[in-house]
């Protein structure tokens, strides 16, 4: 919104130069292109592609093996359905972090953003305990098949989660820098849009485990 | 923004910024061109080694019982050093090579200078993808050199040969390193893509829209998607046959496999899987091959033709219609795999199907080159030697696609003519064509002509003499992988023709020694260009300079009025008019 000072200067809000969140912040910044999405979000939707396609393939193997003689269903470990609730937990907060930074809200933000971290840690605790409790009940990787994709699924998504709390780590040192205003926070959307995808890929998972 | 642009234009570095550890997409363009030149050069020499045996089979010989001790024992090639070169010969071309050349090398150094950009989107991650790059090229390399040698599963290492690691001597340290090297190039070509996509997309410079870029960029784009969606298969394949091979999983291991009279403790998956996973990622990896080639060729033959690409549009469209179909065609590469024959017949549909863009693609070029006034440079040779080979190659395909062909033909030499012509020699000769075309921006000296076209016509004549035959071995029985024809009386008949295809391959070989000389000599001696423009050609990289500095432009970025093909426009005083001229300012005669 453009601000009238006292001495009769309009003060524009400069154009929104992403901040350098998903990018490396490399010389290639006078682009004219008109394109209407900023290339780190593109970035972003490329890698989650090649996510999507990384799983496709395994859920792929999966419903073939599925056909075969030998698959046997595994007793799914309880703590999962904690870990779920506590990952769709994160997904809120880091949203509600997402809109405190809009009003400007830089503490509000930073609470949110460290409770979402905390979660995320908890999650991936969570799930490290899951694996805990097939081990007891004596179901290893090569136990079945099932129980191969639950450790190869699961183990490769906490993967994914763990380069997310990395990433949000980054976003906090930022918001600790004082770098993210609400005109430009584009380092967080970024985030939290990675956040929420993999949140929703964890409840596919599940439910493709769970529907054996 | 001038203070921004001259950080962009003027800002030295030293030696070790600027040409090695640098994020300049056009160093980072000629390390992935040079390096991948390394990889050829082992590859071939390979392939040389795979002839020798082939031509003269179990020929002893003291000279190579000396340099290779283990591969010669009683100075015969032994049967799984043969199969180990197969293996490693098909890696290092199609990955190492093919992959690696034509969206690494010629990707990086083009799509910045020709959509009028200062670097790619992302240069560290450009930078980062060389790196993992060199590192997955040293990985594979070093499988050649482990005692119990390299991998033995071919390029396609078929399961429950690579899933067990006692199933043969290169499968246990060999085969980890194949997996080891091919992730590693995955994650590599990921971050290229994820550049090109990007770069292409949102940094075109005012007004270069999408039907203004050169068919070198949209082919480039196209096969960034295609990596996109094709490496993760892989990548994911890859990850169950490594717990298959490591964790004791049974993903791809049947169940009772007995192995050295012992049953192995697998539970039983399904080694099928393993070939639907490969080439789910394996037929759009050969189109990874070819479109960037496409591209490349039309656009230089377009320049050396004089004319303008015929139907540009329908170029695009086909090269988004062959990437398309190129996800459902997998299964023509299994039909004797164990397929229920209705679905062999949708992939047979499916798979003529793709001949269709292609064909448009093909009378496009010949459209392109009927009545034009050829300028016969080698750049200009080498893309139409493309376009035949492309034609040659793929009129075999129909065969194959064929289910009822197929099964006749099926894991014989008539399925190595055809990749080889359609997926080797043709995108091979549209990297030469680009590497004569595009040197001297590179290097700002021209590559000698001279043995520019000697290279060319050995390389033309001696890839259809190396390749035509081989159709008439594989109608005649000689299986695919074999290791000594004359092993069996059917084939012994034959044999002339082995040796024939051996020595035109020692030729070919020797002719791309040629190549190598001229490309190094002429790096530091090569006939300096003296202006931004020497072929006279449209596009923007041919406005910077020779070699373009850091930043690639001056001080403006240019900016575009007007496709890249207008040659021979009727009236103009010039027959090109580049894409920076205003539409009113072409000189008139």
């Amino acid at each position: 919104m453009p601000v009238l000072t006292e001495d009769k200067r309009i003060i524009i809000p400069p154009p929104r130069r992403p901040d350098d969140g998903g990018g490396d912040g490399g010389g290639s910044g006078d682009s004219y292109s008109s394109f209407p999405i900023s290339k780190e979000q593109i970035g972003l939707w490329v890698l989650l592609t090649a996510i999507i396609m990384l799983f496709a393939g395994l859920t792929s193997a999966y419903i073939v093996l599925r056909g075969v003689p030998t698959w046997q269903n595994i007793q799914l470990p309880s703590l999962i359905w904690p870990n779920t609730f506590v990952l769709l937990l994160s997904s809120l907060t880091l949203e509600l972090g997402k809109r405190a930074i809009r009003k400007n809200r830089i503490g509000t933000m930073n609470r949110w953003l460290g409770l979402s971290a905390l979660l995320g840690v908890l999650f991936i605790a969570g799930q490290l305990a899951a694996w805990r409790q097939l081990v007891h009940a004596g179901v290893y990787l090569p136990s079945t098949l099932q129980s191969g994709f639950f450790y190869i699924l699961t183990g490769l998504h906490g993967l994914h989660i763990t380069g997310g709390i990395i990433a949000l780590g980054f976003v906090m040192v930022k918001a600790a820098q004082n770098r993210l205003t609400a005109f430009n926070h584009q380092s967080l959307k970024l985030c939290t849009t990675y956040w929420h995808f993999m949140d929703g890929l964890w409840v596919y998972l599940f439910v493709l485990l769970l529907l054996s | 923004m001038d203070a921004h642009t001259a950080e962009h234009t003027h800002h030295e570095l030293g030696f070790w910024r600027k040409y090695v550890f640098s994020t300049d997409h056009k160093i980072i363009g000629i390390q992935y061109l040079v390096t991948a030149m390394a990889m050829a050069v082992v590859g071939g020499t390979l392939s040389m080694l795979m002839r020798y045996q082939l031509g003269w089979p179990s020929l002893v010989s003291p000279t190579l019982g000396k340099i290779l001790p283990i591969a010669f024992q009683g100075n015969i090639m032994a049967p799984e050093f043969y199969i180990s070169l197969v293996t490693m010969h098909g890696t290092l071309m199609v990955f190492f090579l093919f992959t690696a050349v034509l969206t690494g090398g010629f990707g990086n150094f083009l799509i910045p200078l020709q959509i009028g950009a200062r670097d790619m989107a992302f240069p560290f991650l450009n930078a980062l993808s060389y790196w993992v790059f060199l590192v997955s090229c040293i990985v594979i390399f070093s499988a050649l050199f482990v005692t119990s040698g390299a991998p033995l599963g071919g390029w396609t290492a078929y399961a429950p040969l690579s899933a067990i690691p006692g199933s043969g001597p290169g499968q246990d340290t060999g085969m980890t390193l194949w997996i080891t090297a091919i992730a590693l190039f995955s994650a590599s070509g990921l971050m290229g893509g994820l550049n090109y996509i990007t770069t292409i997309l949102t940094m075109r410079t005012r007004g270069l829209s999408m039907m203004r870029l050169p068919l070198t960029q949209w082919s480039l784009l196209i096969t960034a998607v295609l990596g996109l969606l094709a490496f993760p298969v892989l990548l994911a394949a890859g990850i169950l046959l490594t717990f298959d091979r490591i964790g004791g999983t049974s993903f791809f291991v049947p169940a009772g496999i007995i192995m050295n009279q012992m049953p192995l403790d697998h539970s039983g998956g399904h080694p099928l899987l393993w070939q639907h996973l490969f080439w789910f990622f394996g037929h759009p990896e050969v189109y990874i091959v070819i479109l960037p080639a496409m591209g490349m060729a039309s656009d230089i033959l377009s320049t050396f033709c004089r004319k303008p690409i015929f139907s540009y549009r329908m170029m695009v469209y086909s090269m988004v219609a062959i990437s398309v179909l190129s996800f459902v065609v997998w299964g023509h590469h299994m039909f004797v795999s164990g397929m229920n024959p209705f679905l062999g017949s949708v992939f047979t549909l499916t798979t003529l199907l793709i001949a269709v863009p292609s064909a448009v693609k093909t009378f496009n070029w010949l459209g392109t080159v009927w009545g034009a006034r050829i300028r016969f440079t080698s750049a200009g040779l080498f893309s139409i030697g493309f376009v035949s080979m492309f034609v040659s190659g793929g009129l075999s395909g129909l065969f194959l696609g064929t289910s009822a062909a197929d099964i006749q033909l099926q894991d014989t030499y008539f399925v190595v003519a055809h990749f080889h012509q359609v997926m080797a020699v043709a995108p091979l000769f549209a990297a030469f064509a680009g590497l004569y075309f595009w040197f001297p921006k590179m290097f700002g000296r021209f590559m000698n002509e001279t043995l520019g076209k000697i290279h060319f016509w050995f390389t033309f004549a001696g890839a259809y003499c190396v390749f035509f035959p081989m159709h008439i071995l594989g109608v005649g029985g000689q299986m695919r992988r074999i290791y000594d024809p004359t092993q069996y009386a059917f084939l012994q008949q034959q044999q002339p023709l082995n040796v024939f295809i051996s020595v035109s391959a020692f030729v070919l070989g020797a002719a791309q020694l040629v190549f190598l000389v001229n490309f190094f000599v002429s790096i530091y001696a090569g006939r300096r260009v003296l202006e931004n423009n020497p072929w006279h050609a449209n596009t923007l990289e041919w406005t910077a300079p020779c070699p373009p500095g850091h930043g690639n432009f001056g001080e403006e970025l240019p900016e575009v009025y007007r496709w890249p093909f207008d040659y021979g426009v009727p009236g103009a005083a010039e027959d090109f008019i580049p894409q920076t001229t205003p539409i009113g300012a072409v000189a008139k005669h």
